[in-house]
């Protein structure tokens, strides 16, 4: 499969009053046609920030401060942030949808307003033909009764349903990709699962690429082909899902996992949390910033500064000075 | 070693608590303009209070033969028709503010709040009938509703006093009544519920102190509405009567002398405009300290 | 929705009663005599005879339990008679009816002059927050709230009409006598109106604005691809509109308070100089009346602003 999307060395910081917070701090990574990707890691690593990177979405204090995003040829990081052209890719060529469909969808507009201006503006569609296509597209999400519900309000939905009117809107216009940020984190369980069904399969069918941002590692190991696991605005660890969930090799992921119940594994193990807290992003060391909560720490972490990602084997990256294939502490 | 694990102690400690006073004073005093607001509300307090001291002549002394000349070094924004100085008589004008805009704003803020707090609170008939009485006092514009107290109970400072007062009740009361609503549906006062607190030691202990910071905005800047309205009834005619020294009534004294001696009007009515901008720009600056939230609503 | 609007209305009859109650107790229940009162200076100048005192008290139905006088009051009201002026001696409706139309005249200028700058202006700060734009606008809104609309009137007739010339002082002539002269007169008199609601507006319009460009469905829209044109006018406006709504509810109000000044200044005949002359000719039917009229036509108006929140905000609609 062809390489879609390039990200190298993305920097984006925000001025704040105590000082300089880089919540991506040099990001890169790749991902193909057709292909699931999982973005993984806690609140506040940078995963969204990143995202919102790509498809400059950034506003003051926040700033992208360096890096590429090398998409169909071009440095979308050359386009100005509102110009003609970057518009012409956001919705229409690289699609995102957010975690709080509460408040990520507008409430005075009907719903069908908001999924027919995209047709109409990216597609050139008639407001008629856009109408019907929206109708189609919610019947494609699983929202019965779509045309009568076209003309609903947002406050109308429960949140599933606005969920799948969000990832109608995304696909509406045929993207290459999809970034779903944080898509289920606000639903109930049951309908997490369902919602993630729904989202596999219409990616597929539409031929894209899906970016899962997320924080719950179960969502992208069902789902994802390749995951990049980030902490304090860096990835850490990146390869695919079997190399990360079969043999993690960062001390944070394999930290990660370790918190996580497994139904295949006796009773009794007891869950262990990763100690410590998440970092304080302002003027950060230059060493490694999961240093105060690993257990596998060795001299050279204090001294030098964090370690490019290097090679454990094949496609399997990790950035870690330790030797971590020994048995697990 | 041991320098190495401090340095790992203080890295994975969270971020330093700075204490709300500092913050507040920090976000208060952040615009320049607020603190601009601020000395000039000092000077109102400071001239106000010492009036005795600064003013150059005695305010309402009559010298008829230095009626009406401008500006000169004796009398620094000159006299007006029956040789009074201005300048004194702005000194002097500026107690009438601040009373006028003190005690009105007191007595309406303490009546006021109690009978929205009440009728938020308890609901039902006592609140809609409280409530629709604020909803038909506020039906008058502001002005209109103090002149026709004002003329019914006759002029005179006190009287204006209370026509104000009345006429920022309902807006005070209905504020508050909009919050108590609000905060009444909060979690925690269900908590206190649940754990047997009465009516009264909710509405004292976490309706009044949740309530307070937008109630604080609302009164700051409600003043410099109050002392324009003070000014406006004065220039009317109603309220402050000769020969006190109202600024509003000199703005008034002052027109008919527009084209030659046009100083009698303007200056006044720029002391009206700075301490009108001073208590906006304070009350601004406390909304944007206390609770950025409030910027849509007050 | 239906109900929503039954109940608004409802509330308004309600009110606007209560403000009835409220005008006819302030009169009748303050200190002294309400026929002095009444009477004014005529009757402690000791021209009015004890007779004409007894005669004059019938006619005005003091002789009559406070509750028959509010009735025969509301009675004559609703009948379409506002009653008889102390000091012009003539119909208070008729007066009404003559001056009316000026104030509305002068006042509907003022407001849509707020609306149209204010609204722009704010939008124009929000939008391009943190430049020169924000700022100046920021400032002149500022300044703006801050004049006191007499003071600015002295200034600008001083500029204009003494200095230089150009506009009018004084008087109103019908627009449809003579456009021009009529144009020149009202050009500062509404100018002087607007200045107050249109900084305010303008302030209101800004935060409201910069609160709703901060909300997630704007990250939405913009991840959406849209123009800024789009986003601004057809996804935040329409968020923002509805505190400012509220705020030209009581839009209506300034013009009448703000009329007060203005006619009394450049000597127009409405309906706030009406007001002004009544008071200081303690001619209390007028005073009576004319409140009242005021006071219904602002609750009035507020019930309409109260109905747009329905078409502004869906959410209300179900509620």
């Amino acid at each position: 499969m062809t390489e879609l999307l390039r990200v190298n060395n993305l920097v984006t910081q925000f001025k704040t009053e105590s000082g300089l917070v880089k919540a991506v701090n040099d990001v890169s990574y790749y991902i193909d046609e057709q292909e699931i990707i999982g973005l993984v890691g806690e609140s506040g690593c940078g995963k969204s920030v990143s995202q919102l990177s790509i498809m400059q979405l950034i506003n003051a204090p926040g700033e992208i401060a360096g890096g590429e995003v090398i998409f169909e040829g071009q440095n979308l990081l050359k386009y100005q942030q509102h110009g003609a052209e970057m518009r012409s890719i956001r919705g229409a060529r690289i699609a995102m949808i957010f975690q709080e469909p509460m408040t990520s969808l507008n409430p005075v507009l009907t719903i069908g307003q908001q999924l027919t201006e995209m047709l109409v503006l990216h597609l050139k569609m008639s407001s008629d033909a856009a109408h019907k296509k929206a109708i189609e597209l919610m019947g494609m999400v699983g929202i019965p009764a779509a045309e009568k519900r076209i003309d609903d309000y947002p406050h109308n939905f429960s949140g599933g349903m606005r969920q799948r009117v969000m990832i109608a809107m995304g696909l509406s216009c045929n993207p290459r990709i999809l970034i779903a940020d944080e898509p289920t984190t606000a639903l109930d369980v049951t309908t997490q699962a369902q919602l993630l069904e729904m989202m596999k399969d219409i990616v597929q069918r539409f031929r894209a690429s899906l970016v899962i941002v997320t924080h719950n590692l179960g969502v992208v190991a069902r789902y994802a082909k390749r995951i990049y696991i980030m902490y304090a605005g860096r990835i850490v660890e990146s390869g695919t899902t079997k190399d990360i969930f079969g043999t993690p090799r960062h001390p944070y992921t394999m930290g990660l996992l370790k918190c996580i119940p497994r139904l295949d594994e006796e009773e009794g193990r007891k869950l262990v949390p990763i100690e410590g807290l998440p970092p304080n992003l302002i003027n950060m060391p230059p060493t490694c910033a999961f240093l105060p909560r690993c257990s596998w720490k060795i001299e050279k972490c204090y001294k030098e500064p964090w370690p490019e990602l290097t090679p454990v084997n094949g496609n399997h990256f990790i950035r870690c000075y330790a030797d971590t294939k020994e048995a697990k502490r | 070693m041991a320098e190495v694990n401090t340095a790992i102690q203080e890295f994975s400690e969270a971020p330093p608590r700075v204490s709300e006073w500092k913050r507040f004073w920090r976000v208060f005093l952040q615009r320049k303009i607020v603190i601009f607001g601020l000395v000039v509300l000092g000077l109102l307090v400071f001239t106000a209070a010492f009036a005795d001291l600064i003013a150059p002549y005695d305010p309402y002394l009559n010298k008829l033969e230095d009626s009406l000349q401008g500006p000169s070094s004796s009398h620094w924004l000159g006299t007006d028709i029956q040789g009074r100085d201005t300048l004194s008589r702005l000194i002097y004008g500026s107690r009438t503010v601040l009373q006028v805009g003190f005690i009105t704003v007191s007595v309406a803020a303490i009546i006021g709040f109690a009978l929205g707090l009440i009728a938020g609170f308890v609901g039902g008939i006592t609140a809609a009938v409280i409530m629709r009485i604020m909803d038909a006092l506020m039906g008058f514009p502001m002005l209109i509703l103090a002149m026709m107290l004002a003329a019914i109970l006759g002029g005179g400072i006190q009287n204006v006093i209370i026509a104000l007062t009345v006429a920022t009740i309902p807006g005070y009361a209905r504020v508050m009544n909009g919050l108590a609503l609000t905060i009444k549906q909060n979690d925690y006062v269900l908590a206190e519920r649940s754990m047997g607190a009465g009516n009264w030691r909710i509405m004292l202990n976490h309706i009044l102190p949740n309530a307070l910071p937008p109630m604080i905005v609302l009164v700051t800047l409600q003043l410099g509405g109050l002392v324009m309205a003070e000014a406006a009834l004065s220039f009317i005619g109603i309220g402050i009567e000769p020969p006190g020294a109202a600024w509003g009534a000199m703005v008034n004294d002052g027109y008919r002398y527009l084209r030659s001696f046009p100083i009698l009007s303007i200056a006044p009515g720029v002391a009206i405009m700075l301490v009108v901008f001073a208590f906006n720009m304070v009350g601004d600056g406390l909304r944007d300290a206390l609770d950025p939230r409030l910027r849509g609503i007050l | 929705m239906t109900a929503y609007i039954i109940r608004r209305l409802f509330m308004a009859v309600v009110i606007i009663i209560l403000v009835t109650v409220i005008v006819f107790l302030s009169i009748r229940l303050l200190p002294g005599d309400p026929l002095i009162i009444f009477l004014g200076n005529q009757a402690t100048s000791g021209t009015i005879t004890e007779e004409e005192l007894d005669r004059l008290r019938i006619e005005y139905r003091l002789d009559k339990s406070l509750p028959e006088q509010y009735a025969l009051w509301m009675w004559d009201l609703l009948h379409g008679n506002l009653g008889t002026s102390i000091y012009y001696h003539e119909n208070v409706g008729t007066l009404m009816a003559e001056r009316f139309p000026i104030t509305l005249h002068l006042g509907v200028l003022a407001l849509i002059l707020n609306i149209v700058v204010g609204t722009l202006m704010g939008l124009a700060a929000a939008v391009r927050r943190g430049t020169w734009i924000d700022t100046v606008s920021t400032f002149l809104a500022n300044i703006g709230v801050c004049i006191p609309v007499f003071w600015l009137a002295a200034i600008l007739v001083y500029i204009f009409s003494l200095r230089l010339g150009w506009l009018e002082i004084a008087g109103y002539i019908s627009p449809f006598e003579d456009f021009w002269l009529n144009t020149r007169q009202i050009i500062l008199p509404v100018f002087c109106m607007a200045i107050g609601g249109l900084s305010t507006t303008a302030r209101l319009t800004r935060s409201s604005m910069l609160e709703v460009t901060r909300q997630d469905y704007i990250r939405t829209a913009w991840s959406k691809g849209l123009r800024e044109r789009t986003v601004i006018m057809k996804h935040a406006l329409k968020n923002g509109l509805i505190p400012i709504v509220t705020v030209l509810g009581m839009g209506i109000g300034m013009v009448f308070a703000g009329s007060v000044i203005i006619e009394t200044m450049f000597a127009i005949p409405g309906v706030g100089r009406l007001l002004v002359t009544s008071i200081f000719a303690q001619d209390y039917v007028v005073i009576q009346s004319g409140t009242l009229v005021i006071a219904a036509i602002i609750v009035i108006t507020n019930l309409f602003v109260e109905i747009s929140y329905v078409w502004l905000d869906p959410r209300i609609r179900y509620n």
